[in-house]
């Protein structure tokens, strides 16, 4: 399991309800289950990792983040992850609504646009910066939504949810020593997580 | 059509099928009280202790209740007995296999070749219409009679997973898992003018004697052998028959052309045409035409949602059953988009669903054939329930 999923795994308490939107090949979930005793349920959008999730007994249903949310019940889970996936939906902001109206806590890890390197990459040499973590040329790469974590911190605001956890990770997955300072986060950690709740919850 | 003189579901009884008979009958849902019931049905493997390891099959359209064994009236192996068997993915090492002709059937099942208890002569064409819940409820009868009171699974595809959704629906505590295999949740304006046109083609047959043939010692052969051509050609898809026949013509001694004849305009045969000829002529031997309308009709009239408000997600709200819902990618007949507005339904009743397209090009009858990834999610699924329901493990 990545590191990051296992930084996941701990935000969330034993025999939840759990909606781990973008399963992949369903490690999360399988985990949940065997070690939390979680109902975790995954939506996957690649076929053949549905399949596979499937083959290996886990409830997991073909779908996609943008269309397959809002037909969930208010509540129906206490966690709803979303795992790298924010920056590639078509409406990020709709997607963390539903999200949060279907689940009670949302976990949100993405790609961090803000890092130094892709500043400087943009600045010295007038491209698209190109990075381990952001390695799809501009023509091809699914993330049309790229924020940085500041970005992400005012969405959360504008939209009233509570941000009740977040850390920098590194490229790897794993925690970042970022964890007091939003700007240092923004400018060194590659990628953000956090766990968010309603306001007035 | 060519009616050969081999054995034919026309001749009668010829077969003992195993069959219970309940005296208490069974009340269908347009008011008649149909008894005796009398259901025929095949089991494989052996049930546990506990009586927690039941898997019911349902069977489409024209399938019967032989799954995994030779079929004794078309000497053809079980239409599932690539997929129900001892280390298959319904494993019958494990599970306790039951699968029943479906009431208004032809194989032993109460239907319109049963005697009707107040005329004492056969139903025929009078048989009363039945519904999917009708259906339903005589498997109910059957698993009641064998002291089952939780099916760990309910299986179908086709008409199977009409059932096995109408089971779920009906009697969502009797039903830890089902898996619901290209199939609807109903029967599209499609799907009902395709029967239609079989339903047709039965009556103009003139052999057809309003539905009481038999007493005339005819069959609507004509009449069900198109039915059946023409419903074949819907659980295929383009590129399967493209592939299995293409524009091929036939070249063999009984459709040849002897040279010296003058041209004609059927003189060569495709060889999907002789194909479908034979669907048809073999079907007319194991079918009969007043079961194929009393079924084909309770399939038109499968409608969950207008049953529940209008909405698809009433039966299934504070369900704890497992779903997992399959399709195929070329089937046209059943296509995926009827099973994602399953599958959203399932979810706006926050029931616990996996769902898969299984990529084929072999239509509707995919289910029906080797399909590695298929199998695999069957297998999976079967697994992944076994454990939530604690099943014990490797009885074997």
């Amino acid at each position: 399991m990545r590191v990051d999923q296992r930084l996941i795994a701990e935000m969330i308490a034993p025999r939840a309800r759990v909606l781990d939107v973008g399963s992949g090949d369903g490690t999360l979930i399988d985990y949940l289950y065997r070690t939390r005793s979680c109902d975790a349920r995954g939506i996957e959008i690649d076929m053949q990792n549905v399949t596979q999730s499937v083959a290996h007994g886990l409830p997991v249903m073909h779908g996609d983040a943008d269309h397959d949310l809002a037909d969930y019940p208010d509540d129906t889970f206490d966690y709803v992850v979303l795992q790298r996936t924010l920056q590639a939906v078509e409406r990020p902001r709709e997607v963390l609504r539903q999200m949060l109206r279907i689940g009670r806590h949302a976990i949100v890890s993405f790609p961090n646009f803000g890092h130094w390197r892709l500043r400087l990459q943009l600045l010295t040499t007038g491209q698209m910066p190109m990075t381990p973590v952001w390695n799809t040329p501009w023509y091809s790469t699914p993330n049309i939504h790229p924020c940085t974590i500041r970005d992400f911190l005012l969405l959360c605001e504008e939209e009233g949810y509570v941000i009740q956890q977040w850390l920098a990770i590194d490229e790897d997955g794993a925690r970042a020593p970022w964890r007091r300072s939003i700007r240092l986060a923004n400018l060194f950690g590659e990628q953000a997580m956090f766990l968010l709740k309603r306001a007035g919850h | 059509m060519d009616i050969s003189a081999s054995p034919s579901i026309a001749d009668g009884p010829v077969y003992t099928h195993q069959t219970v008979r309940l005296d208490s009958g069974l009340d269908l849902e347009c008011g008649v009280h149909l008894t005796p019931l009398e259901v025929a049905y095949c089991t494989y493997g052996t049930l546990s202790a506990a009586r927690d390891n039941v898997i019911l099959v349902c069977h489409a359209l024209t399938g019967d209740q032989y799954l995994a064994e030779r079929n004794p009236l078309t000497g053809k192996p079980g239409w599932w007995s690539r997929m129900v068997g001892p280390g298959l993915p319904i494993d019958t090492d494990r599970y306790f296999v039951v699968c029943s002709n479906v009431l208004g059937g032809c194989m032993g099942t109460t239907g319109p070749r049963s005697i009707c208890a107040e005329t004492g002569k056969a139903w025929d064409s009078e048989f009363p219409p039945i519904t999917m819940h009708d259906i339903v409820a005589a498997q109910v009868k059957l698993i009641d009679h064998l002291g089952i009171d939780r099916l760990f699974a309910v299986i179908g595809g086709s008409m199977g997973g009409m059932q096995a959704l109408t089971w779920a629906a009906d009697f969502p505590e009797r039903v830890f898992a089902a898996m619901p295999i290209a199939t609807s949740p109903f029967h599209s304006a499609q799907n009902i003018a395709f029967n239609e046109v079989s339903r047709q083609a039965i009556f103009a047959d003139p052999d057809w004697h309003d539905g009481h043939y038999r007493d005339f010692g005819a069959i609507p052969a004509r009449g069900l052998g198109v039915a059946r051509m023409m419903a074949h050609i819907t659980y295929l898809s383009e590129e399967a028959l493209s592939r299995k026949f293409g524009r091929r013509v036939r070249h063999d001694a009984a459709t040849a052309v002897p040279a010296s004849s003058s041209p004609s305009l059927f003189g060569e045969m495709f060889e999907v045409e002789s194909y479908l000829r034979h669907q048809g002529s073999s079907f007319v031997r194991r079918f009969d035409a007043n079961s194929y309308l009393t079924i084909t009709r309770a399939m038109d009239y499968f409608d969950l949602a207008a049953e529940h408000d209008g909405d698809l997600a009433n039966p299934f709200r504070k369900s704890h059953t497992r779903f997992c819902v399959v399709s195929f990618s070329s089937d046209w007949l059943f296509p995926t988009s009827q099973s994602r507005l399953l599958v959203r339904a399932l979810n706006r009743a926050g029931a616990n669903v996996s769902f898969v397209e299984i990529e084929s090009d072999r239509g509707h009858d995919a289910f029906l054939l080797e399909e590695p990834d298929f199998d695999r999610t069957i297998r999976g699924f079967i697994a992944g329930a076994a454990e939530h329901a604690a099943l014990k493990a490797g009885e074997r």
